[in-house]
C-alpha cells in the first residue's frame, strides 16, 4: 500500500502526518496526530461519532480522506476549550445531564458548535435539524438539545 | 513477493480542470466529497481505485452562474448550497426540496451535485428534480465538451453513458417559463441519514386560467434509474383538482417497476410512488400559483415525523 507524507492543520497545530493513502481523516487523526477525542462509532457515515469541522463545517470524518484534508483547518473536539476552561457549550452538556455515556458527545459538540456559529439563536426545529447526523443511544436527545439552546441564550446574553 | 507495480497507488490534488482531465484520461478516478467512495470503500475493507484526482478545490467547479438560457450548476457544488441557493430555491425549488433531505449536515456539506448525478443511485434524491427540469449534465473530456440530458445519462443502477475519460464538469437547467414550478416528495421512514423509500419530483407550469400548460414527473427508486413518467403529457389541459392528482397517482404507479428489498415490497412502493406523485404535482401546482412551500416539502407534509 503506497504512503503518502501530507501536513494536516488540527485545532491550529500542524502535524506532520505519513499514512497509507486510503486512510480517512478519523483514522489519521486518532492513530496518526493522537488526538482520539473523535470517535469511531458506525465508520459508515450513519452515526456522527466522527464528526469533525473541515474549514468550519461539520464533516464525517470516517468518510473524507485524510490526504483532501491538507491545508484545510481542522478542528476536532479538543479544540472546542478555551484556553484551559471547557467552552459555554460543554459546560452546558454537563450541567443539563446531556452527557450518559459520552461516545456520542464528541460529535453533538462539534455538530452543536458549528449549528450556533452558522445560527446564534436557533429554534428546537433548527437543533434538531443541526444535531440530525448525530445518533445518541443514552440520552434520548431532550438534554442535548436543551443545552444547545441554554448555550445559544447565554451566547445572546454575553454578545448583548 | 507482491508485484509492486500492480499495487501502486497515486493521489493528487488538481488544481485545473486540465489536470484533472490529463488524470482521468491516463485512468485516475474523480474524488469530490468522497461521500459514496471513502464509504464504499470501508475503511480499506475494500480498496479505492489505484489513481485519484481529488477535484473539490477546483474554483471552476464550485459555482453556480446565470448563463444564456439558464443557470450553470458547477460540479462539486454541494447539498448544502443547492438548498438555500436563491436562484435554486425560487426556480428550480424541486432540487432544493431534494438536496434538503440527503443524508445530515455533515452530508450535505460534502456531498456535491456531481457526485449524486454520476453515481448514478436511482435513490438519488436531486434526480427526479433533475429530470422533470430537463437538465443537461456536461460532460468534459481531452476531445472536448458535450451536454447530456439527464436521462441518457442513467443507464442502470450505478452506471452512466459517460465514457471512462469523460469528467462531469456542471449541471446546466434550462430557464424555466412564468408560471411554473416544481417539488420534490420521498417517502422516508425517519427525517435524517434516510435514503429515499421512493419518491416522486413533478414540474409544473400553468395556463393563465389555471390549467396545466406543462407537466413532467419522474420516480426514484422504483426502477434500474431514476424514470420519467412520459404518460402525465395526457393530462395537459387539465384543471389541477382532485382527478388530476388521482390520475397522476394512477399514471405514476403504472409505469414503476420496483424490486422488493430489505426497505420495502414492490406492491408498496408501486402504491406509495402514486401518492408521493400526487403530492408532488400538488405542491408544485401551489408554487406555480404563488403559494409558498418551505424547502424542503417532506417538512410542510409531516413525512417522516414522529406520529
Amino acid at each position: 500500500m503506497t504512503s503518502l507524507t501530507y501536513m494536516l492543520s488540527v485545532n491550529g497545530v500542524d502535524y506532520p502526518v505519513t499514512a497509507p493513502r486510503d486512510r480517512n481523516l478519523l483514522s489519521v487523526l486518532r492513530n496518526e496526530v493522537g488526538l482520539t477525542g473523535t470517535k469511531e462509532g458506525c465508520d459508515d457515515c450513519e452515526c456522527g461519532a466522527c464528526m469533525v469541522l473541515v474549514d468550519g463545517r461539520p464533516v464525517n470524518s470516517c468518510s473524507f480522506l485524510a490526504a483532501q484534508a491538507e491545508g484545510r483547518a481542522i478542528t476536532t473536539v479538543e479544540g472546542l476549550r478555551i484556553g484551559q476552561e471547557l467552552s459555554p457549550l460543554q459546560q452546558l452538556l454537563l450541567d443539563e445531564g446531556g452527557v450518559q455515556c459520552g461516545f456520542c458527545t464528541p460529535g453533538m459538540l462539534i455538530s452543536a458548535s458549528a449549528l450556533l456559529a452558522e445560527n446564534p439563536r436557533p429554534s428546537r426545529e433548527e437543533i434538531g435539524i443541526g444535531l440530525s447526523g448525530n445518533l445518541c443511544r443514552c440520552t434520548g436527545y431532550a438534554k442535548i438539545i436543551s443545552a444547545v439552546e441554554r448555550a445559544a441564550d447565554a451566547g445572546a446574553a454575553t454578545a448583548e | 513477493m507482491t508485484d509492486m507495480a500492480s499495487t501502486e497507488q497515486t493521489f493528487q490534488i488538481a488544481e485545473s480542470v486540465d489536470e484533472a482531465l490529463r488524470a482521468i484520461a491516463a485512468g485516475a478516478r474523480p474524488i469530490a466529497g468522497g461521500t459514496d467512495l471513502v464509504v464504499g470503500s470501508r475503511q480499506g475493507k475494500e480498496s479505492l481505485p489505484p489513481a485519484l484526482v481529488a477535484i473539490d478545490r477546483l474554483a471552476e467547479l464550485a459555482t453556480v452562474q446565470s448563463v444564456a438560457g439558464g443557470l450553470r450548476v458547477g460540479a462539486v457544488v454541494n447539498h448544502a448550497t443547492l438548498m438555500t441557493h436563491p436562484d435554486i430555491v425560487a426556480n428550480y425549488t424541486g432540487i432544493a426540496d431534494g438536496a434538503a433531505l440527503v443524508g445530515s449536515p455533515a452530508t450535505r456539506n460534502t456531498g456535491t451535485l456531481g457526485g449524486n448525478v454520476m453515481n448514478g443511485s436511482p435513490a438519488m434524491d436531486t434526480g427526479a428534480p433533475l429530470a422533470v427540469l430537463d437538465a443537461r449534465v456536461e460532460l468534459q473530456s481531452g476531445a472536448g465538451t458535450r451536454l447530456v440530458p439527464v436521462l441518457d445519462l442513467w443507464t442502470g443502477p450505478g452506471t452512466t453513458s459517460a465514457a471512462p475519460d469523460e469528467l462531469c464538469t456542471a449541471v446546466i437547467l434550462p430557464e424555466r417559463p412564468e408560471r411554473s414550478a416544481s417539488a420534490y416528495v420521498r417517502l422516508e421512514y425517519r427525517r435524517a441519514m434516510e435514503i429515499a423509500v421512493v419518491g416522486a419530483a413533478a414540474a409544473v407550469t400553468l395556463d393563465d386560467d389555471g390549467t396545466i400548460a406543462d407537466i413532467a414527473v419522474a420516480l426514484t427508486a422504483v426502477a434500474p434509474t431514476v424514470t420519467a413518467v412520459a404518460a402525465v403529457e395526457e393530462l395537459v389541459g387539465a384543471a389541477v383538482d382532485q382527478d388530476l392528482l388521482d390520475n397522476v397517482a394512477e399514471l405514476a404507479s403504472a409505469h414503476a417497476t420496483p424490486i422488493s428489498d430489505l426497505r420495502a415490497g414492490d406492491t408498496y412502493r408501486r402504491h406509495t410512488v402514486g401518492v408521493m406523485a400526487k403530492r408532488a404535482v400538488a405542491a408544485a401546482a401551489a408554487r406555480a400559483r404563488g403559494e409558498h412551500i418551505a424547502v424542503p416539502v417532506n417538512r410542510s407534509l409531516g413525512i417522516g415525523a414522529a406520529q
